[in-house]
């Protein structure tokens, strides 16, 4: 049976379900201690002293500064600006300033208590207008096409607004934890929740300077990620080690969730300009974009978020003039981070209420608007790029605006809502997106991924790659499309745990790219595999005894008998990094929702009644996995639209908890019809393309859309919070009286 | 010392009476399949039965457990044998990164025992302690309703 386009369960599902599965504060670690770190209390300022009270007993505590790293107090990623621990600068709140272990976790907190710094305030930059009058600009990128000015002289109509949107939380359940220690022989083992075993691996080689095989990560079952534990988890696991070695004892950091939410990195905030010249038909001819974003106080990923914000941020249109500038600015609040959709949710947002803005403005539907303009085969994005096959854009509006019934719900909202005595206002709200897979621009080159299919010593087939599983599924994904390679049954193959002292760097598990990119690679490692056992006369598809024979024959000492492949540029994908012009991405997944809402004219709550979305993917390697991806994200999308409100207060998240900080629960979540919708990519294995960002990017602005047809208001901040709603409709009403 | 029965085995406890249900399975009875996801009760993943009922059990003094009746995920089934609601949960595709998943199971466990009706509104009020920030939770409420049904089927024929 094949594998590929069947739901298998998930290989590590019953681990998970009976609690057997480890997480890494399941970990009994015999003579640990437990390590909590000391933070900034100011946004801004010169540390000069650290005061340990005399009179408190330090004797079983053991501290650890900047002082006691061995190499570069650097946390390495893209920039070396974000130190391990401040000596010196303080640059946002909570920033860490040292590392304190005692073997009772609650005599380690009672030990903080007692280390009073001193240090000279200086005035914060807290908003991102600040920052930009000061200059303080990490990365600014431009794209451009055509001839924008011509652009505007042909429009019929130009339509210009501004759009907000605010920090989220990635919120995975268990918090970030990491344990280090040194082995005997000089290993550095650092073990943990996380996704990227070998970012971690490349962060404590800069900081703890050794022969790499003498660092070893390996990964923990992770409760979640979301691009929350993509780089944070560098900085703790840093911090973990250097205690380590001070006190030669295992070191063990868990955060509690109050310290996870106000000191780890969070969705960049973002705020966005549109000036956009449409003709009376709603033909795009001029789109000028503004996208600013808030880095916080260190570089870390912003870049990159700052890059894949931009170049999604046409919306999925083709238009033939066209200018994006973004920049990522630099604030003292702590780094905004990775988190699912890296930036395109940001930009999306605007870009799909802007489309709603102009066909409100043109007096046509905003489905009009998009068939009009929407990327098709042969389309030339604004970066220069022919999107030359599977561009599902129609498909999967027309799915969602058949399936959702969208024209006729929509007439019937407006019947609803004309009734005087009606307890609520109806809406129906349209949006349409893309998503680009795999790692922007050169990326994948820069990255060159590798990842093993090999025989084992006892016949069975075992997968080697460093993506993590995080949830989404990449152990059984994979191995469903090594069991189809090499046509075998899916149970015959094993997928070994993320350590970097036995599994190829198979790159970071970030950016829809686990699927297309590396299940590419061992789609490839598999072929040869089999072209090798075919050669060695083992008759197809085989049988375990004719494995097992073979594997006596080939695993000589018992070494596995593999193919490792690496990563190599398609000669169809191109980009110039100077220019900003080219491949932005070897593809992109399209996805389409239509939400129907209903607002108590009360209390204005917003109640969410129907969602429907088509989502091309390519193909759906394991379906079940993939409508996971898909309903999960939609709730994230949702409360990222509807519920989930960082409240900054001097710096800082004020309401670092789940009492105030509203993640989506049961009661928020309405039932969803998922469409999946399969247009393959042919570099794709099995015509497969990414999955995991695209369903965060299209609820928002859907649901905006939807409050704009129930009440009228066009709101352009997130969240679309009762408050926000109230406020808009008095600030109305003031204005009509 | 407290005594308490967990998963139908007499356990005593020694320390101090205010540590939390949580820590006390955990550290002390080594039942590290009840997870902590906030310390402060909102997300449920701590969910354990006491005396049949669902509680945060990251809010729960041990001394108030002295007596009492606790189950955890441990008392479900094995991962080579797993009970019918953890199978349902494996088909439907209801766990994703696993760690709310104890407490979803629990809390659903005790919902299910309890014969609560098989349809999606009120399994979706039953759960609506329990965060998970994976699923968007469709698959988990299928999983449930599934189970309920089959367990009232199950009654039916029994009576």
């Amino acid at each position: 049976m094949a594998s590929v386009g069947t739901s298998f369960r998930r290989k590590e599902g019953p681990e998970k379900l009976t609690g057997e599965a480890r997480y890494i504060d399941d970990y009994p670690l015999e003579g640990a201690l437990h390590g909590v770190t000391l933070r900034s209390k100011v946004a801004r300022g010169i540390l000069r002293k650290i005061r340990f009270d005399p009179a408190f007993d330090w004797s079983s505590v053991v501290v650890a500064t900047a002082a006691d790293i061995p190499g570069e107090n650097a946390v390495l990623l893209i920039e070396k600006d974000q130190p391990l621990l401040a000596s010196r600068e303080l640059n946002h709140l909570e920033e860490p300033i040292l590392i304190l272990g005692h073997s009772n976790r609650a005599k380690a907190y009672e030990a903080l208590e007692h280390i009073e710094v001193v240090c000279d305030e200086e005035e914060p930059v807290l908003t991102m207008e600040e920052a930009l009058a000061d200059g303080a600009v990490f990365k600014r990128f431009e794209i451009v096409k055509g001839d924008l000015d011509a652009g505007f002289c042909d429009a019929d109509v130009i339509v210009e607004e501004e759009y907000r949107v605010p920090h989220q939380e990635q919120a995975y359940i268990e918090t970030n934890g990491v344990a280090a220690w040194e082995e005997e022989d000089g290993t550095l083992v650092v073990t943990g929740s996380m996704q990227c075993p070998y970012y971690v691996h490349k962060a404590m080689l800069g900081l703890f300077p050794r022969a790499p095989e003498k660092i070893r990560v390996i990964q923990t079952t992770t409760g979640g990620g979301f691009g929350g534990k993509e780089e944070y988890p560098n900085l703790i696991a840093g911090h973990a080690a250097v205690l380590s070695l001070k006190a030669k004892r295992p070191v063990k950091i868990v955060y509690d969730r109050a310290e996870d939410m106000r000191a780890t990195t969070k969705r960049h905030p973002a705020r966005i300009r549109h000036r956009t010249g449409v003709k009376k038909d709603g033909t795009l001819v001029a789109q000028d974009i503004d996208v600013l974003m808030d880095g916080g106080a260190y570089v870390t990923l912003s870049p990159v978020v700052l890059s894949r914000g931009i170049l999604h941020a046409t919306g999925p249109y083709e238009c033939p003039n066209v200018r994006v500038v973004g920049q990522v600015v630099k604030t003292n609040t702590p780094p905004n981070g990775a988190f699912r959709g890296f930036g395109a949710p940001q930009t999306l947002f605007a870009a799909e209420m802007h489309v709603e803005k102009i066909a409100a403005r043109l007096g046509l539907d905003a489905l009009a608007v998009r068939r009009k303009n929407l990327f098709r085969e042969g389309s030339v994005t604004a970066t220069g790029q022919v999107l030359n096959e599977s561009v599902g854009a129609k498909e999967v509006l027309d799915r969602a605006v058949a399936v959702s019934r969208y024209l006729p719900r929509k007439k019937e909202c407006e019947r609803w809502n004309r009734r005087k005595s009606a307890p609520s206002w109806r809406g129906v709200g349209l949006a349409a997106v893309f998503h680009g897979a795999g790692f922007t621009g050169s990326g994948e080159v820069y990255l060159q991924s590798r990842a093993t299919v090999s025989l084992l010593p006892n016949g069975d087939i075992e997968v080697e790659a460093a993506s993590t599983e995080i949830g989404q599924g990449t152990t059984s994904i994979l191995a469903s499309i090594v069991a189809d390679a090499l046509e075998v049954p899916y149970d015959w193959i094993r997928v070994s745990t993320p350590d970097t002292a036995r599994v190829p760097n198979s790159g970071p598990t970030v950016a829809s790219r686990t699927c297309m990119i590396v299940g590419g690679l061992l789609k490839r490692s598999a072929d040869e595999l089999r072209r090798a056992l075919e050669r060695e006369g083992v008759d197809w598809p085989p049988k375990p005894s004719s494995l097992k024979r073979a594997a006596r024959k080939l695993c000589a000492n018992g070494r596995p008998f593999g193919f490792v492949q690496e990563y190599e540029r398609p000669r169809e994908i191109r980009w110039d990094d100077a220019t900003y012009r080219g491949d932005a991405y070897g593809v992109y997944g399209y996805a389409a929702m239509v939400v129907e809402l209903e607002i108590d004219k009360i209390t204005y709550e917003v109640t969410v009644k129907d969602v429907v979305t088509a989502q091309d993917v390519g193909r759906a390697i394991n379906p079940l996995l993939v409508e996971g991806q898909i309903v999960g994200g939609t709730a994230q999308g949702l409360g990222y639209a509807l519920l989930e409100n960082v409240i900054f207060d001097k710096g800082v998240m004020a309401n670092a908890n789940f009492t105030n900080y509203a993640i989506p629960t049961t009661l928020d979540t309405p039932p969803m019809r998922v469409e999946i919708v399969e247009i393959p990519y042919s570099l794709g294995p099995f015509g497969a393309k990414g999955v995991g960002e695209l369903p965060m990017d299209v609820p928002a602005p859907a649901v905006a859309a939807a409050i704009h047809q129930a009440t009228g208001l066009f709101l352009t901040e997130l969240p679309l919070l009762p408050e926000r709603i109230s406020k808009a409709l008095h600030d109305r009403a003031h204005r009509q009286s | 010392m407290i005594e308490l029965t967990v998963n139908r085995k007499k356990r005593r406890y020694r320390g101090p009476s205010f540590k939390r249900l949580l820590d006390v399975l955990r550290e002390d009875f080594e039942l590290t399949g009840t997870k902590e996801g906030c310390g402060e009760g909102e997300c449920g993943a701590c969910t354990v039965l006491l005396d049949g009922e669902p509680v945060n059990s990251c809010l729960v003094p041990v001394a108030q457990a002295e007596g009492s009746r606790v189950e955890t995920v441990e008392s479900l089934g094995a991962s080579s044998r797993l009970s019918p609601l953890q199978q349902s949960f494996l088909e439907e595709g209801a766990a994703q990164c696993g760690i709310c998943t104890p407490g979803m199971l629990m809390t659903a466990w005790a919902y299910v025992r309890g014969g609560g009706p098989a349809d999606p509104e009120s399994v979706r009020t039953a759960l609506a302690g329990n965060l998970c920030r994976c699923t968007g939770y469709q698959h988990i409420v299928a999983a449930v309703v599934e189970t309920a049904k089959r367990e009232k089927r199950k009654r039916a024929r029994a009576r």
